[in-house]
């Protein structure tokens, strides 16, 4: 994708301005003195790598995974439970937390994609819901009440301590999230996880054996999750089995489905959006009516029944017809 | 004789107490069209369904090029060289004419565990595709998604999608299903310009394009074959004149 080119179509200006602010977020709130607003930046930028990881699952290939927030926990536990043991060293940490989340998303694939439809979206919330129970049953590790822990050292390399510098972090592993996907989604793997989608028989009457490319795409996403929630956990230096509830997974089935399932920087739109809604929504419905704020998700659901009856494609089909996007990328 | 390409012996196939596939032995012979008729119910799509690997059959052997595939899946079979047509019409809809092309083109080229080049710049697959198009005359449309295609386009599609892996074998499940006359009669002019060149088992419900095509025909009724032979002997088979052919339904 020549990026002149796309700056020519709304959806293409619309995504450099956003990365753009996004890329020097730390300077405006800085210059605003709102470093709470760094904070959110920073949770939506790991939101949405988490997202993007999900939408090649979900959005390319139509797996409905309703446990992808176990990936926040598996990243995070394993960058916790190291932490908590002495052993600092982000180099050590976050290797071994990215082969955990891929293990564990291999096996649960291995299981799962065996399953269509309502089946499989309920094997992977259980294994999800297991992963979970497991976690607040650490007592060890603070159990349900989670464990306070000391950020991953980088020495000579980067301090995380230092707000800008972690999210700048967090905001190149974003891109390099995106990247990555721009690529899979017009490689040969993502079309067969495409094209799988789109008709799973004509796929395998064509020869091609569908469950190890999908099982490759899950374990794929899964290991990018795990990379979200080894930042997640270093965002807030804390760990808890919350982060990777059924709600959270249910969340980011929101978001991608908000952003536009299937579409490159959908998962980033329905981050912001999701993230803007939640903060925003709370004081604007208690100027109406102190206490109202608490019941945002009252206004929230009817906004999603909209998105899923009148905008299939999400935030992203706003900004125009998807193809002109594709032909340009 | 020429050892048969494909031969499938004794095969049983049960749903319940239904006996959908009773006994079934069919080979093709290299550079044939063997077609393969019967009345709707017969197990036509039961058979075809076993020997491309959708379904196990409960008894018998089925043999493709010498190798015995009996056990084998789907896409493994397909590998080997047995492409299939669908009787509904089965193609990739959101995806363009060449796109469909393409992707049977990369079926056969290798594995696709390649994550970053773009394929749609891969000349070897959009060349290999583009010719695979023109060859069922759909040249013009390669840039129409599938969706927007008429139905003989369509089945056209499927066509060139099962020819894109330089199949040894084409099992075509009714090519010309839903098709009007003047469609069906290009398709029967094409598939007759692929005889000898290529090897088929057809499974059709048109009588005329079964007579014209065939250079052996098989007769399924209620799950059993009754009659095999060339299309004189088939015409002469007091059996199959009483159980199909007088019926009618042809």
């Amino acid at each position: 994708m020549s990026l002149i080119a796309s700056l020519r179509t709304p959806r293409g200006l619309i995504t450099v301005l956003l990365l753009v602010v996004l890329a020097v977020l730390p300077l405006l709130t800085q210059a605003f003195d709102q470093r709470y607003l760094l904070s959110i930046g920073t949770r939506i930028v790991i939101w949405a790598i988490a997202a993007v990881s999900l939408n090649m699952i979900l959005g390319y290939g139509g797996m409905v995974s309703f446990g992808h927030a176990v990936f926040f926990g598996i990243g995070g536990y394993a960058v916790g439970i190291l932490s908590h043991h002495g052993v600092a060293s982000g180099w050590i940490q976050w290797p071994i937390a990215i082969v955990a989340a891929t293990l564990w998303a291999a096996l649960v694939g291995a299981l799962s994609l065996r399953t269509r439809g309502l089946y499989f979206i309920m094997i992977t919330l259980a294994f999800a819901q297991l992963v979970f129970y497991v976690g607040g049953g650490l007592e060890a590790y603070g159990a349900d009440d989670g464990l306070n822990i000391s950020r991953s050292r980088f020495p000579d390399f980067i301090d995380l301590r230092d707000k800008a510098s972690f999210y700048w972090l967090c905001f190149a592993l974003l891109c390099g999230t995106l990247w990555f996907c721009s690529r899979f989604a017009n490689s040969r793997f993502g079309l067969v996880i495409r094209g799988a989608k789109s008709n799973e028989l004509r796929m395998t009457a064509l020869g091609f054996p569908v469950f190890r490319y999908r099982l490759a795409a899950f374990t794929l996403s899964g290991a990018l999750g795990g990379l979200s929630g080894i930042l997640l956990a270093n965002e807030g230096a804390y760990i808890s089995p919350a982060m990777m509830s059924w709600v959270k997974s249910g969340d980011l089935i929101v978001i991608v489905v908000l952003g536009g399932m299937g579409a490159l920087f959908g998962p980033l739109y329905g981050t912001i959006a999701f993230f803007v809604l939640e903060e925003t929504l709370p004081p604007l419905l208690d100027l109406l009516r102190t206490g109202w704020g608490e019941y945002w998700q009252i206004v929230f659901g009817p906004m999603l029944v909209l998105v899923a009856l009148y905008a299939k494609g999400g935030i992203d089909s706003l900004f125009g017809s998807p193809k002109e996007w594709r032909r340009h990328g | 004789m020429a050892e048969p390409l494909l031969a499938a012996a004794g095969l049983i196939k049960r749903f319940g107490g239904l006996i959908a596939t009773d006994n079934v032995s069919i080979d093709v012979r290299p550079g044939e069209i063997h077609a393969l008729i019967g009345p709707n119910g017969a197990g036509k799509t039961t058979l075809v369904s076993q020997l491309t690997g959708n379904l196990r059959p409960d008894a018998g052997t089925i043999h493709f090029a010498g190798r015995d595939i009996t056990h084998l899946p789907m896409h493994a079979r397909v590998r080997l060289g047995l492409a299939r047509s669908f009787q509904i019409t089965s193609v990739l809809r959101e995806f363009t004419a060449l796109d469909n092309v393409a992707l049977a083109v990369q079926a056969h080229a290798g594995h696709s565990f390649r994550f970053l080049a773009d394929v749609r710049r891969d000349e070897n697959l959009r060349g290999l595709a583009r010719r695979g198009l023109e060859e069922v005359g759909l040249a013009a449309r390669a840039d129409t998604p599938a969706a927007a295609l008429s139905h003989g386009e369509q089945r056209q599609l499927e066509i060139a999608m099962a020819l894109a892996g330089d199949p040894r074998l084409l099992l075509l499940d009714e090519p010309m299903a839903g098709m009007g006359g003047e469609e069906s009669q290009r398709m029967i002019g094409f598939l007759q310009g692929l005889k000898g060149r290529r090897c088929m088992l057809l499974i059709e419900h048109d009588m005329d394009a079964v007579f014209q095509l065939a250079d052996r025909i098989t007769v399924l009724v209620y799950g059993r074959a009754i009659a095999s032979g060339t299309p004189a002997e088939i015409r002469a088979n007091a059996e199959v004149r009483q159980a199909y052919l007088g019926e009618g339904d042809a």
